[in-house]
């Protein structure tokens, strides 16, 4: 595979097939908010320290602005549009894990996968997880709460 | 987005990536390899560095391994830390993984990328410079076997085109009694004013640190293991002569990091007494 100059390349994006046209320099942060109008994952320090930018791979968390397009080629993207009524988006409207909202979807993508990655998760995992990720709000225990009730709840994810 | 241009490639075997950095470089184009990407994303960014192309390293099998094979545990350069310390073939390696920065990027950074790149911590290195292990480069004799302290002086010492194919560790060492420690200046995720790895293989105990000086070193052995020194001529020894590497910054000067280095090698040396196998 070569890519030089503006191509074409062909995205797995929530279960779709997308082609876009882009140049390697671009981050799958830039082309999911500027080129397919997704804009749930947000851009904060664009350094991979905040992780409000964050999607899954593969249903893995990954920060999206530290990975280039042309790299998700050949995977499948998740991104907070694609959650869909998700158990862990129920939880945080009912354990209050947001305020301003700006680190919400971040937050959703990371808890959504510890949730289904980890379903017992103990104290240690949830605390390991949940580090990638910054509030400015400091509403870190209420998030913590949300992931904890479809933990101990056994909610299907 | 990066602020400049440049070219990526994703060969899918090791002399097509090899061939490819030598013909951009006959190009006098600027290569540059590429594993997880979040530091080569990052310093692009701010341009601290600069590239005319990106090789990308993943899709090549041999940088995927991840098994146990004759008598070694085998790990491709492509594999992300995550991976590395789930599969936890070697507990010391994943804890210290696990500190490197946080979950997120640990599902992306790989190994080749934390010992090859620029962030000078290297701490993927501290187990390796302690355990019998080897490496496998792509040269242009193809591809060649390097005791790893033969190869890692605070960095790869990688000729131009070389990189990195997987690192072999001896089975031997992988469950040795081990203990990881890594103070930062304040939050939990943060470069390291020390990380220190440290293994006890058969009566030796070794250890290596970093966050200390300009790049990881290995603590005196000779010293570690004195049979006539007490505990704290050990440490009085050990801290004298590191000395000299001992850095000082914004995270906390000479004086601060070797009174830190004094109180984890007071813990190893206790820990790891003689009569003490505990495996933390």
């Amino acid at each position: 595979m070569q890519i030089s100059g503006y191509s074409v390349i062909h995205l797995n994006v929530n279960g779709q097939e997308v082609s876009v046209m882009i140049k390697p320099s671009y981050t799958l942060l830039y082309v999911l908010r500027e080129k397919l109008s997704l804009t749930g994952a947000k851009s904060g320090c664009n350094n991979g320290d905040c992780g409000a930018c964050t999607v899954l791979i593969d249903d893995m968390p990954v920060k999206s602005c530290l990975m280039l397009a042309v790299e998700a080629v050949g995977h499948k993207i998740t991104t907070i549009e694609g959650l869909e009524n998700a158990a862990i988006q129920e939880a945080f409207v009912r354990s209050w894990g947001f305020q301003c909202g700006y680190c919400t979807s971040g937050f959703l993508m990371v808890c959504h996968a510890l949730t289904k990655y980890n379903p017992h998760a103990d104290d240690t995992i949830i605390e390991e997880w949940l580090q990638s990720n910054l509030c400015r709000c400091t509403g870190y225990e209420e998030i913590e709460n949300a992931v904890k009730s479809i933990i101990t709840n056994h909610i299907e994810v | 987005m990066i602020p400049f241009d440049f070219d990526y490639y994703r060969p899918d075997s090791m002399e097509k990536a090899y061939e490819c950095y030598q013909s951009l470089s006959q190009m006098n184009k600027r290569p540059m390899y590429y594993g997880g990407g979040t530091e080569i994303i990052s310093m692009a960014r701010v341009k601290s560095i600069e590239f005319d192309a990106v090789i990308d390293l993943k899709a090549i099998p041999q940088c995927n391994t991840l098994e146990i094979n004759n008598g070694y545990f085998v790990m491709g350069a492509a594999q992300t830390l995550t991976n590395i310390a789930e599969f936890n073939a070697f507990p010391l390696l994943s804890k210290t993984v696990k500190r490197i920065a946080d979950h997120t990027i640990q599902d992306k950074l790989t190994i080749g990328g934390n010992l090859a790149g620029t962030i000078k911590y290297r701490e993927a290195s501290l187990p390796l410079m302690i355990s019998n292990c080897k490496l496998q480069v792509m040269t242009v004799k193809g591809i060649t076997e390097i005791p790893f302290n033969k190869l890692f002086d605070g960095r790869l010492q990688l000729e131009s085109g070389d990189f990195l194919i997987a690192i072999l560790i001896d089975q031997n060492q992988l469950n040795c009694p081990y203990s990881h420690v890594k103070k930062t200046r304040n939050e939990k995720i943060d470069y390291p004013l020390i990380s220190m790895a440290a293994m006890k293989d058969g009566s030796t105990l070794k250890a290596a640190i970093t966050g200390y000086g300009e790049k990881p070193c290995l603590i005196p052995e000779k010293i570690l293991n004195h049979k006539s020194y007490s505990i704290d001529q050990k440490i009085k020894k050990i801290i004298t002569q590191l000395h000299s590497e001992c850095k000082s910054d914004l995270s906390g000067s000479l004086e601060y990091r070797e009174f830190v280095l004094q109180n984890i090698l007071q813990e190893l040396l206790e820990h790891f007494r003689p009569t003490d196998f505990i495996l933390k």
